[in-house]
C-alpha cells in the first residue's frame, strides 16, 4: 500500500481541530490535513443550536452552528485540506495513521506531527449502573439533541432527565419547545453540574423541577420505557426508602458527564491522566509521545468553546514550531503539584525555558468553595494569592504564570485553593 | 408592595435576589453581591426577554433541518407564540446564515433568521 507523508495531521474537525489547523496554517504549515468522521466540519457545534457561544472570542452570543461557521470560513479561505466521512482507526507511536472512508477504503499516512482533537463522549447508560428494566427510550442527552436538532425527529413525549449537565438542561427546554412534557430533572449531587443561566432559562422558565440529591431507583417497561422512579439520596448517595416517586413516561435522558475520547491516543502509547482521562500534556500541549499534541475536549472537558479555540490555537502554533524544529528540546519539566480543592491542571508540567511568556494554566476544583483564595507557589514562594468569590466544579478556572517567575533552577510549582 | 424571588444568572454565585416593587416600579433589589445582580433583578421583573432558537425543515437541502434564531430577544411570555408560528414553516435550500426565514414572527416585531448554511442538492 502506498504511503503518504504529511507534515501535520489533525484528528477531528470540530472546534478544536479547526482552530488548531487554522493556527498551524497561519504559522506557515501548508502540508496539513484534517480528518473528520462526520459529513461536515464543526463537530458537536452543529447540533448545539442554542445561543451563548463566542462571547469571549467575538464579543457576541452566537449559536453553535454560527460559531463553527466563523472558523469553517477561515478553513476555506486558507485552503486547508480536509477529508470528511473519514474515520481514523489507529495511530502508532511513530505517527502512522490508518483511516477508512467508504469511497477509498483504508488509507495510511505518516505525519511528522499529529494534533489530537477527537473531543469527548457522554457517559453512557451502561456506565451508570441504572437499576430496573432495559427497554427502548433511554438516550444520552446528546443523542436526543442530534435526533431533534439535526434529524428533526422526536425521541419521545413524556420525559424524565437524569443528571443536570448543561446538555440535559438545554434538552429540557428543547423538548418542551417541540411539544414534549419534561417531568423533572434529577441530580445525584447536592449541586447542579450545569450553568446557573441554564437552570433559570431552561428549567425555571418552564416550571420544570430540578431535584438535587435525587437519582433513578427504577425503570419499568418491556419494549419501551413506561415509568421511571426517582428517590432522594442521603449524604452517601444511597436512596432513602419512602421518598420514591414514580413518573409515568416514555423517555429517560441521561446527562451525567462527559469523558474525553482517547481510544486512539492509547493505541499511540500516550499516557493518560486518571483524573481528566485525557493525555498528560506539557506546556506545549504535547503528549509524552514527541510530536503528538492534544487540545479541546479530548484533553479535558471544557465548559466554553471559546477556551477550546484558544487552547487549540496554541496546539496548532506549537505543532508548527515542532515541525520547523524551532523549539528547544525539553530539558527540565517541572510537574505542577495541586492542593486544596484543585483536581488537576492543564498543562500537567512546565519547562521554564519553553513556556509562554504568559502561560495559561487551566484547572478544575472538586467541590464548591465560596470565598477563599487561589494560591500559586514556585519553590515555596507565593506568587499569586487571588481572592475568589466562588469556585465550582462546573466552572473551569485559569491562572497565568509569568515566565520570569521560573528559571532552570526552579524545582516546584504548586497551585492550590485555600478556604477563607 | 410586591416582591419577587430570583436567582441571578450572571455568575456561578447564583445570588438569591429579592426584588421589591410598588406600582410596577422596582423599589429595591436585595441579596445581590455585585451591581450586575442589581441590573439583572430590575430587567427580569420589568421586562424579561429571551432568545428563541429552534429548527425548521428545509426542502431540497443537503440536510433535512436548518437551525434558526430570533434576530433579537423576544418578550419571555411570547416564546410559545413564536414556537407555534414556526410549526408549519418550511424553507427552500439554499439557505445562508442570516437569511430571514420569517419576518415579524408572531407579531413580535422580531425576525427569525437562519443560523446554518444549507446547500441545495
Amino acid at each position: 500500500m502506498m504511503k503518504n507523508n504529511k507534515q501535520l495531521v489533525i484528528i477531528g474537525g470540530g472546534p478544536a481541530g479547526i482552530a488548531a489547523a487554522i493556527a498551524a496554517k497561519k504559522a506557515g504549515i501548508d502540508d496539513l490535513l484534517i480528518l473528520e468522521r462526520d459529513q461536515c466540519l464543526g463537530g458537536i457545534l452543529n447540533q448545539c443550536i442554542h445561543n451563548g457561544f463566542g462571547l469571549h472570542t467575538f464579543g457576541e452570543e452566537l449559536t453553535g452552528p454560527e460559531y463553527a461557521w466563523r472558523y469553517i470560513e477561515q478553513v476555506n479561505e486558507l485552503n486547508i485540506p480536509y477529508e470528511l466521512n473519514s474515520m481514523v482507526l489507529d495511530i502508532t507511536p511513530d505517527k502512522e495513521i490508518r483511516y477508512v472512508n467508504s469511497e477509498e477504503g483504508v488509507k495510511r499516512l505518516r505525519a511528522k506531527a499529529i494534533i489530537l482533537a477527537m473531543g469527548c463522549r457522554e457517559r453512557p447508560a451502561g456506565a451508570l449502573s441504572l437499576p430496573g428494566d432495559r427497554p427502548a427510550g433511554i438516550y444520552s442527552a446528546g443523542t436526543a439533541q442530534k435526533l431533534v436538532n439535526i434529524d428533526g425527529l422526536m425521541p419521545g413525549q413524556e420525559v424524565v432527565i437524569l443528571g443536570s449537565g448543561d446538555i440535559g438542561l438545554i434538552m429540557a427546554r428543547r423538548m418542551t419547545f417541540e411539544g414534549a412534557h419534561v417531568h423533572t430533572v434529577a441530580e445525584l449531587m447536592p449541586y447542579s453540574g450545569g450553568l446557573k443561566r441554564n437552570i433559570v432559562q431552561c428549567l425555571d422558565d418552564f416550571d420544570i423541577p430540578l431535584q438535587l440529591s435525587h437519582t433513578v431507583t427504577n425503570i419499568k417497561g418491556k419494549d419501551r420505557v413506561e415509568s421511571v422512579t426517582i428517590a432522594k439520596v442521603d449524604e452517601n448517595r444511597k436512596p432513602i426508602p419512602g421518598t420514591e416517586i414514580e413518573y409515568p413516561c416514555d423517555t429517560l435522558l441521561l446527562s451525567c458527564g462527559l469523558i474525553p475520547e482517547n481510544e486512539l491516543s492509547q493505541k499511540a502509547g500516550i499516557e493518560l491522566s486518571r483524573i481528566t482521562q485525557g493525555p498528560r500534556v506539557n506546556e506545549l500541549l504535547e503528549t509524552n509521545v514527541e510530536g503528538i499534541f492534544a487540545c479541546g475536549n479530548v484533553l479535558h472537558v471544557h465548559d466554553l468553546v471559546d477556551f477550546v479555540s484558544q487552547e487549540a490555537t496554541k496546539a496548532g502554533e506549537n505543532a508548527a514550531e515542532y515541525i520547523r524544529g524551532s523549539k528547544p528540546a525539553s530539558g527540565h519539566e517541572i510537574p505542577i503539584e495541586t492542593g486544596g480543592l484543585v483536581r488537576y491542571t492543564v498543562p500537567f508540567e512546565i519547562d521554564p525555558l519553553r513556556m509562554d511568556k504568559k502561560q495559561t494554566v487551566r484547572f478544575r476544583v472538586a467541590n464548591v468553595q465560596k470565598g477563599g483564595y487561589v494560591n500559586v507557589y514556585v519553590d515555596d514562594k507565593r506568587l499569586i494569592h487571588r481572592k475568589k468569590k466562588i469556585m465550582a466544579p462546573g466552572e473551569m478556572e485559569s491562572i497565568v504564570l509569568n515566565r520570569e517567575w521560573l528559571d532552570e533552577n526552579s524545582q516546584s510549582i504548586r497551585i492550590e485553593t485555600e478556604a477563607e | 408592595m410586591e416582591t419577587r424571588q430570583l436567582i441571578c444568572i450572571n455568575c456561578p454565585m447564583g445570588c438569591h435576589l429579592t426584588v421589591s416593587m410598588e406600582d410596577g416600579k422596582v423599589t429595591e433589589v436585595t441579596g445581590n453581591t455585585c451591581p450586575r445582580g442589581h441590573t439583572y433583578g430590575i430587567s427580569e421583573v420589568t421586562h424579561p426577554v429571551r432568545m428563541v432558537t429552534t429548527i425548521v425543515p428545509v426542502e431540497n437541502g443537503e440536510i433535512p433541518m436548518v437551525s434558526c434564531k430570533s434576530a433579537k430577544p423576544v418578550d419571555k411570555d411570547k416564546i410559545f407564540d413564536v414556537i407555534a408560528a414556526l410549526k408549519n414553516v418550511e424553507v427552500q435550500a439554499p439557505v445562508r446564515i442570516g437569511d430571514i426565514l420569517v419576518s415579524n414572527v408572531a407579531d413580535t416585531g422580531v425576525d427569525i433568521v437562519a443560523t446554518k448554511e444549507v446547500s441545495r442538492i
